[in-house]
């Protein structure tokens, strides 16, 4: 493994970062560098506490200790209006979408504009219409939220997530349960976005074989720690027996396929007697 | 046995959720004035929770005061004071059964309403979303609702006193055939716009901040799962109803010793 590059600062810095729920440590002294205008994924078991780290970074979480930079600013120790400050450079993609279900699609994309600038009728119609043009839902725009597929909505929450120009993306689990077309627009669009804005881009993922196909630098986590890190390539060329295991998919190795329980003998003898 | 760790943990994660739940509140009622800058999102809430529950109070403010008028003028006629009929039911009306039937009736149709909206808003992660677009959604979702509601309740109050005493004339004076002019003349002289109507009135206000902050506090804390969002909509009718009874016995100590 080789140390995170000194040379640029990175867009995103974490240091010793702890943050437990209740007893059990989601997050043991991680550090994390995410650098700017390329992708980074953040990959691991499901459970491992990824989503968690997206808030962590985003504010909504407060960590136990250690130190989250992004763009140099701790923000941790933001107050209210400067981490609102930070958030309006950054985008989120929620895994669901988290659309407004009381807006249609045109409403929604036009949220964040309405509620933070004073941009005349016409250009925020312009504005919107734009970046629905861009995630092919321009005709879509007066449907509501319940009316769209899963894939769609993804596709509408990205629009919405780009409609305040941030300088950061964030993508929860895109992947996920999306049908091989909707997928494929996904993935298309999150490459687009990221070489032709310069996007500091992060998604949290378990897919294994999408990431490595558009992550610059991916970051495997488990059980609370970095386990590896690198170019996809470096990763396949890791010796270590978990990053084979869940680079190859197989269901049992240094991760058991069985979640720890009582002997297995003993409780089906003990239960009959 | 000596208190344990947990009973330590537990009992601070409990004095911590009612330090927040207070703050919560706090919050919500100092952006009261600021959510009427922007009119029409209350105007919005004040038609979702306070116009669809129009039919509901009429209908209940109806046969309340046919009810009422019933059992009085059986009642006073035995004593030959079925001329004090329209005073009895209009202030019964105006004081108690106004405000507080309102306001029961109030949280198990809007109130529930407000907290399963805002709970599945939480459960969809549409909240997070918004605080992620760096919109506040205190500011945004909760307290538009918040004014809406509180504005609401003592316009349901007063409607439902008002059918309560058009039900109460119907029966005393088209059924029972009283003297319409005794069943006006003597409400009109002995009900006391400030005793009565204001009282009233500021007991609705109270019910309506008491209800509408429970509902909006049960939907924002609401579990992001199918059962916290049942729980939070359970828990914001039985609060509320009890909440309404308690504050009425105080404010009716406070107001009507005497009257």
């Amino acid at each position: 493994m080789k140390e995170p590059s000194s040379e640029q600062e990175p867009a995103i810095r974490i240091r010793d970062l702890v943050f437990e729920r209740g007893d059990r440590a989601v997050f043991e002294h991680v550090d994390i560098d995410i650098a700017r205008d390329r992708i980074t994924a953040i990959m691991g078991p499901s459970g491992t506490g990824k989503t968690t780290l997206l808030r962590l970074i985003t504010g909504q979480l407060n960590p136990n200790s250690g130190d989250i930079r992004v763009d140099g600013l701790p923000v941790q120790s933001l107050r209210g209006n400067e981490l609102y400050a930070l958030r309006m450079r950054m985008g989120m993609l929620f895994q669901n979408g988290a659309l407004l279900t009381d807006l249609n699609v045109f409403e929604n994309v036009a949220f964040p504009l309405r509620e933070h600038t004073d941009l005349s009728e016409p250009l925020i119609r312009t504005l919107v219409l734009m970046k629905l043009q861009a995630v092919g839902l321009r005709g879509a725009a007066e449907l509501m939220p319940a009316e769209l597929s899963g894939g769609m909505a993804r596709r509408v929450a990205l629009a919405r997530a780009m409609v305040m120009d941030p300088e950061f993306i964030f993508y929860d689990e895109p992947f996920t349960g999306l049908d091989p077309i909707s997928l494929g627009a996904i993935v298309r669009l999150i490459r687009r976005l990221n070489r032709t804005l310069g996007l500091t881009t992060v998604i949290v993922s378990h897919d294994v074989d999408i990431v490595e196909h558009i992550a610059d630098v991916t970051y495997l986590i488990s059980e609370g720690k970095v386990v590896a890190h690198g170019t996809p390539d470096e990763l396949k060329e890791n010796r270590s027996k978990w990053v084979q295991q869940f680079m190859s998919g197989l269901a049992d190795g240094p991760v058991p396929f069985h979640y720890p329980g009582s002997d297995y003998r003993n409780q089906l003898l003990g239960e009959s007697g | 046995m000596a208190l344990s760790k947990a009973h330590i943990r537990r009992s601070r994660t409990g004095l911590a959720a009612f330090g927040a739940a207070w703050l919560f509140f706090g919050r919500v009622v100092a952006l009261f004035p600021r959510s009427l800058l922007r009119p029409l999102l209350v105007v919005e809430q004040v038609y979702s929770l306070g116009s669809r529950t129009v039919p509901l109070v009429g209908f209940a403010g109806l046969f309340v005061g046919l009810v009422m008028a019933l059992q009085l003028y059986g009642v006073l006629g035995r004593f030959g004071a079925t001329a004090t009929l329209g005073p009895i039911v209009a202030i019964t009306l105006l004081r108690e059964l106004g405000p507080v039937i309102s306001a029961l009736l109030y949280s198990g149709r809007a109130g529930t309403a407000l907290a399963s909206e805002i709970g599945l808003m939480r459960a969809t992660e549409q909240l997070s979303a918004m605080e992620m677009m760096a919109v506040d959604p205190v500011r945004r979702i909760v307290a538009p609702r918040f004014a809406g509601g509180v504005i609401a309740v003592p316009i349901l109050a007063s409607i439902f006193s008002l059918i309560g005493m058009l039900g109460a004339w119907l029966v005393a004076v088209r059924m029972m055939g009283m003297y319409p002019g005794v069943f006006w003349g003597q409400m009109h002289q002995s009900v006391s716009f400030w005793d009565d109507f204001v009282n009233g009135i500021i007991k609705s206000v109270v019910f309506g901040l008491a209800v509408n902050l429970i509902a909006v506090y049960e939907g924002f804390t609401a579990l992001s799962t199918a059962d916290g969002v049942a729980r939070a909509t359970t828990r914001t009718v039985v609060i509320s109803s009890l909440a309404v009874l308690a504050l009425d016995f105080l404010l009716t100590a406070f107001m009507f010793q005497g009257t």
